[in-house]
């Protein structure tokens, strides 16, 4: 049976799913009654054979911040402020595509490992399939993640400003494997991974980074790539901006120095006030945000509440995560969510007494390497405002007395 | 540790990975040849290594260009739905920046290599070499940068020298707060 949800049920499950966040209507409900599905079979097994959320989730969805002009070369936000823990469902994964998502048959797919080796190969899935295998959770983000440099709309939820992040479970083969399955010669530094798609996205990777923890991932949370991940091979470079980590990956080939592709200069590189541009920017650095309760929130009474929200490094784990409700005078030290994993997400927590008043809810991330996540002036005075980039700043929700959550311009 | 016990260690960690070369070779994959491999092995650096045989010049690229570009780019490159591709010199210090091939991109060869591998947006790698240089060559003029009589090749496209060749820099990170 499908239904379609009305407007009622569609708003409930959104409550719901934000944990109450969004008022309902307090009325006194009287006695409690059997319902129907205390008194009726359910569905059989299997039906779906492939399960789906509870068709009151129904508005949790992925969605781009604005329509996009071109809506193959766009990108849709994770809907942070409705999901739990720090595991992203397969199917609300951020995108960030240059040229749609490719429908590619997996028994045609080939892996080409060529250039500046002893023995240029040509894999098939089956043959990446049979290497020693390794899983990971990770986050990937976009380098364009909260690119808010110069302010925003009250409206912006934390999808529309963090939803560039998402976080799976991540196998495949270490590249490093692969890597020495072709002999990679002394004079190889660099490496150019490329797409199968209709961009044929290319970006350089120093060897370095290809040696130490890169993934030729096939599996996301247990089962293959979605395709709109990159099925069925991507690249997965842990920590570092979500354009090195190439989907839909046919080929590497080694070099000795950056190939300078489009996606390294043109784009994914930070101009600064000088009117320079900082190149090969990799690393996302500490950076944390609140996603409950965040813009679009309604509190519905004052009393307890728990603020949650996630924090992560490109450089390390999460050693602290501070939280202030009075715009940044005074920080209280949240709980961190067991395991706290190395360039991985990390849910934070924090028990708050809303008294009624106005409140500026604001996070801030320290690493494993002791950087602590800047606040936005210092970020600017750094960088400048043209840097479109890397905006890993302290981010704040501006809570009113009537409980509505909004955007802080 | 000590300098000592690091480098030793290093270099234990070097000889048992060059040791395990060979013992951990799994032998999966096929062996490809260079012409197996020639319709995927397209990407061109920025020195212009990997730029093909062919040639084209501004007036193909002209006519090219009307045809296969402007409706996104804009008649003269001047962006529309698309990003603009000309224009912009002297902009990148201010507050507005434009950022395109003529006052942006570091290296020539780049713009062959990307619209050879993504251009026209509805159609791409769909096309020659020749076409590639032709409308290479007519972006490079549109921004100043050849003169309208320019055919272009590989040897010549790999000498064409951009504005902003030097205004790139390394990752300085961490940067906040100033140190
Ligand atoms: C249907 C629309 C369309 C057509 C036609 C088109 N382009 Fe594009 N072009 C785009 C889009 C969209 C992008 C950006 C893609 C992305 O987001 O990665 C782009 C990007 C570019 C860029 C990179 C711009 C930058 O600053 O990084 C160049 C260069 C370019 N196109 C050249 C061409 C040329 C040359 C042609 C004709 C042969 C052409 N385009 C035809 C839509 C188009």
């Amino acid at each position: 049976m499908v239904f379609s949800p009305d407007r009622r049920s569609l708003l409930g499950g959104l409550a719901a799913a934000a944990g109450g966040w969004i008022g309902t209507a307090g009325a006194a409900e009287g006695r409690l009654q059997v319902p129907v599905w205390t008194r009726q079979q359910g569905s059989p097994v299997a039906s779906p054979a492939y399960g789906v959320p509870s068709r009151f989730e129904d508005g949790i969805k992925r969605r781009p911040r604005t329509p996009p002009p071109i809506p193959t070369a766009a990108s849709s936000g994770t809907p942070l402020q409705h999901l739990h823990g720090i595991i992203t469902p397969a199917g609300l994964h951020y995108e960030r595509h240059h040229a749609g998502v490719p429908d590619i048959d997996p028994d045609q797919h080939r892996l080409v490992v060529h250039g500046l080796v002893e023995r240029p190969l040509a894999f098939t899935m089956d043959d990446l399939l049979r290497f020693p295998s390794v899983s990971r959770i990770h986050f990937m983000e976009c380098s364009g993640n909260t690119s808010t440099w110069g302010g925003g709309n009250p409206k912006w939820t934390v999808q529309d400003t963090h939803g560039l992040i998402s976080c799976s479970e991540w196998t495949g083969v270490p590249l490093a494997t692969v890597l020495q399955e072709v002999g990679v010669k002394p004079e190889g530094r660099w490496i150019l991974a490329e797409g199968a798609d209709a961009a044929a996205m290319t970006r350089s990777v120093p060897i370095e980074i290809a040696l130490d923890d890169a993934i030729l991932a096939y599996a996301q949370n247990g089962e293959r790539l979605r395709p709109e991940q990159g099925y069925p091979l991507r690249l997965f470079l842990p920590g570092l901006e979500g354009n090195l980590s190439v989907k839909w990956l046919r080929r590497l080939k080694v070099g000795d120095k950056p190939f300078q592709s489009r996606e390294e200069t043109s784009k994914y590189t930070d101009l600064m006030p000088d009117g320079t541009a900082r190149q090969f920017t990799f690393t996302m650095e500490a950076k944390s945000v609140i996603t409950q309760p965040s813009s679009g929130h309604q509190l519905r009474e004052r009393g307890l509440y728990e603020i949650r929200g996630l924090a992560w490094s490109g450089r390390g784990s999460i050693s602290k995560v501070e939280v202030s409700t009075d715009g940044g005078q005074t920080w209280r030290e949240a709980e961190l969510q067991q395991p706290v994993l190395s360039k991985c997400l990390t849910r934070f927590r924090l028990p708050w007494q809303w008294d009624g008043g106005p409140a500026l809810l604001q996070s801030r991330a320290t690493d494993s390497t002791g950087y602590l996540q800047p606040t936005k002036e210092q970020l600017i005075r750094a960088r400048g405002l043209n840097s479109n980039y890397h905006f890993n700043a302290v981010y704040g929700w501006q809570l009113n007395a009537e409980g509505a959550v909004t955007h802080v311009v | 540790m000590s300098f000592r016990s690091i480098a030793a260690a290093a270099a234990l960690i070097v000889v048992c990975s060059v040791a395990g070369v060979a013992a951990e070779r799994t032998n999966l994959g096929r062996a490809v040849t260079a012409d197996e491999i020639a319709a995927w092995n397209i990407d061109v650096s920025g020195d212009g290594a990997g730029l093909p045989a062919g040639r084209g010049s501004v007036a193909e690229g002209r006519a090219l260009f009307a045809e296969a570009c402007a409706a996104c780019h804009g008649d003269k490159g001047q962006g529309g739905a698309a990003d603009a591709l000309v224009g912009g010199r002297g902009t990148l210090a201010t507050a507005k920046p434009v950022k395109t091939i003529g006052s942006f991109w570091p290296y020539a060869p780049t713009v062959f290599d990307y619209v050879n591998r993504a251009m026209p947006f509805n159609a791409p790698q769909s096309l020659t070499p020749d076409q590639v240089y032709a409308v290479t060559a007519y972006l490079l003029f549109l921004n100043g940068i050849v003169s309208e009589d320019t055919t272009l090749d590989a040897a010549s496209l790999a000498k064409v020298e951009m504005p902003n060749r030097n205004g790139f820099t390394r990752d300085p990170r961490p940067d906040v707060p100033p140190k």
